[in-house]
């Protein structure tokens, strides 16, 4: 990879709630070459959409702080575009409408009103969408809304494309189709992309790099992995294939074994023999253990 | 059933539903016997009060007095054509006798029907209404966007929102009298007070609900703005207020019917030609005819109020994003 394009350099954030300071994340360090493509990978609630909000400015990291292209950003920008999770279209407003609102403060005054008009087109092309362009978002599918969310954030030309789960909702057929087109239209237009997942064959299969976080409190980057599988990659070719096998084992056992969730246990002393209390207790401090 | 279709031969050639009837029975029968149990009631219950102007007037008296009603406008309608056709005969007259004399053109001096009232009365509230809108929504959508703005301006609301238009009105009546002097002014002093009471009544709800509706639309959506880096104006124009829209109806639905109440009080006390002014006239004047008449004004109020209503919610249904939004 060519360039450093994006860091992360020593985050933590801390929300405030009625009971106190929350530390949701602690000491996440990354860095991400140009062109990249990069998952991030870990249990529900352990701070991934905190991490891709704080990247995005949407949240104000308490300690550290993000570094694009050798600058500090700590609100969102132009080069930053995001792709939700619920695909937070505008209701009211059809698929065209939804990518022109993001395309208009990008490009104004730089295309006319035609050229406008041929790019939000070209991109909702892009994700195969030309046929419900003036559909309004009750009118469509969960995977076409998703679709439109990715194009309007394609349309914003950003050098950073940020996606959370953006494919959590789907059918598998869906998402298998939706990700093939990501790769295609991440392998054209070389933008660097986080994007979350709970699904480990589209880490692997997507990715560059796949950052696996621990479990909050305070979580943090626990191991990174290089997937060195060349491309064009074909998910049927791979099915077998003992290397992409190798790396799917490998996010598995980090998320099943080494981070292994363990819900918060509420011993109450007097029901609770004693050696139990100490034997859940261990495996506790076990699962903290980062690799 | 068997009944039903060998009355109406279409049931049995399969034209009517047992769904369609049953919309029918719920949608025009049901409230035909409300209806009727109502007028039965009225008409019973009236003939036990006796009243210093005689018994309480039933469906069949307030009838007649709004047919009364209905002549005594069309005699006034003809007395004023009559009028001015008189004047331009009599007018054409004197310039053929004597080509430079002087002709005098007068104008009639009106003297308002019940229906010139209706009007009065809802160019009235319509008036204070638009007052109150125009000055709520964009207060609302302020107060809304700015939490601290919204706890400093919550109080007042709260406290100015239950006053009553009776006591407002003293204060609206002394407000008005010294400021609005003028030799020939535009509009009536009982206008001008009656305007602003209604105003002053209707501005909360409309206020307090665009408020919440703003304050309440989707961190999601929020998010999407400020990911879109939306201008203050565009964020406003495309995020915040069509998700408010349903709150601010909800308001203005409420402020038009304080409004319309608010305005029958005010009109009798400012003696305003309206509806208001009709009632405390009526009143007053005590004949036997009264409770009649009385009784007809307060349908018209009832009838007027809740198609008031229904205008503004097909208004809401024009302006709302969402179509098939049930709005009632
Ligand atoms: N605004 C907030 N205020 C307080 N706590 C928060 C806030 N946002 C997130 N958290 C906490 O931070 C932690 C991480 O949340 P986050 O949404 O980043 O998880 P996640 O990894 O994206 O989970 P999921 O995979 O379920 O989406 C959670 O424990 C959550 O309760
Ligand atoms: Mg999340």
């Amino acid at each position: 990879m060519s360039q450093l394009h994006l860091e992360l350099s020593s985050v933590g954030i801390d929300f405030p709630t009625p009971k106190g300071p929350f530390s949701a994340l602690h000491d996440v360090n990354l860095k991400i070459m140009q062109g990249e493509f990069v998952s991030l990978i870990g249990h529900s609630g352990c701070g991934k959409s905190t991490v891709l909000n704080i990247v995005a400015g949407l949240y104000q990291a308490t300690l550290g702080g993000v570094i694009l292209n050798g600058r500090e950003v700590n609100e969102p920008g132009p080069e930053r575009a995001v792709v939700f999770q619920n695909h937070s279209l505008l209701p009211w407003l059809t698929a065209y409408q939804n990518v022109e609102l993001g395309v208009k403060p990008v490009f104004k005054g730089k295309k006319t009103k035609a050229e406008m008009r041929e790019w939000i087109e070209h991109n909702l092309e892009l994700v195969h969408m030309t046929h419900a362009l003036h559909k309004r978002p009750d009118e469509l599918s969960g995977g076409m809304k998703q679709r439109v969310g990715i194009a309007r954030a394609l349309a914003m030309q950003p050098e950073v494309l940020l996606m959370d789960e953006p494919f959590g909702a789907l059918d598998a057929l869906t998402r298998a189709h939706l990700q093939d087109s990501l790769m295609e239209i991440q392998n054209t237009l070389g933008n660097t992309v986080i994007m979350i997942t709970h699904d480990v064959d589209e880490a692997v299969l997507l990715s560059d790099r796949i950052v696996m976080m621990t479990n909050g409190p305070a979580a943090t980057v626990g191991e990174i992995l290089d997937v060195k599988l060349a491309r064009p990659r074909n998910r049927l070719a791979l099915a077998d294939d003992t290397e992409y096998n190798g790396y799917r084992g490998a996010v598995l056992r980090f998320l099943y074994e080494k981070q292994k969730k363990v819900e918060p246990i509420t011993v109450k002393r007097t029901e609770k023999p004693a050696e139990q209390f100490a034997v859940e207790n261990t495996s506790i401090t076990e699962s903290k253990q980062v690799a | 059933m068997s009944v039903l279709s060998s009355k109406f031969p279409a049931l049995t050639m399969g034209k009517i539903s047992p769904e369609k009837i049953r919309d029918l029975m719920l949608g025009v029968i049901m409230p035909m016997v409300g209806l009727v149990f109502f007028l039965i009631f009225w008409q019973v219950g009236a003939q036990n009060i006796k009243t210093s102007l005689g018994t309480f007037p039933g469906p069949k008296e307030v009838l007649a007095q709004w047919s009364n009603l209905v002549d005594e406008h069309k005699t006034e309608r003809k007395r004023e054509a009559d009028f001015y056709t008189h004047q331009t005969t009599r007018n054409a007259e004197a310039l053929a006798q004597d080509p430079a004399a002087e002709i005098k053109v007068r104008k009639f001096s009106r003297h308002p029907t019940f229906f010139d009232k209706i009007k009065t009365s809802l160019i009235t509230v319509l008036c204070g209404f638009f007052l109150a809108s125009i000055i709520a929504i964009p207060m609302g959508i302020f107060i809304g966007l700015n939490q601290s703005l919204y706890r400093a301006f919550n109080p007042i609301i709260q406290i100015f929102k239950p006053i009553s238009p009776l006591a407002w009105l003293p204060l609206v009546t002394l407000a008005v009298s010294s400021a609005y002097q003028s030799e020939s002014p535009l509009f009536a002093k009982s206008f001008i007070i009656s305007v602003i009471t209604v105003m002053l009544c209707s501005l909360w709800p409309t206020m307090i609900n665009t408020a919440v509706g703003v304050a309440g639309v989707s961190k999601d959506l929020i998010n999407v703005s400020r990911v879109l880096r939306l201008s203050w104006f565009t964020h406003v124009r495309k995020i915040v207020l069509p998700s408010s829209i349903p709150m601010m109806f909800t308001g203005l639905r409420l402020s038009l019917g304080i409004a319309w109440m608010v305005l029958i009080a005010a009109e009798m006390l400012a003696q305003n030609p309206g509806l208001g002014k009709f009632v405390w006239d009526e009143f007053q004047n005590g004949s036997s005819d009264s409770l009649g008449r009385i009784c007809v004004a307060v349908l018209t109020i009832g009838i007027i109020g809740f198609m008031l209503d229904r205008t503004l919610l097909a208004v809401q249904s024009w302006a709302n994003w969402d179509k098939s939004a049930i709005v009632r």
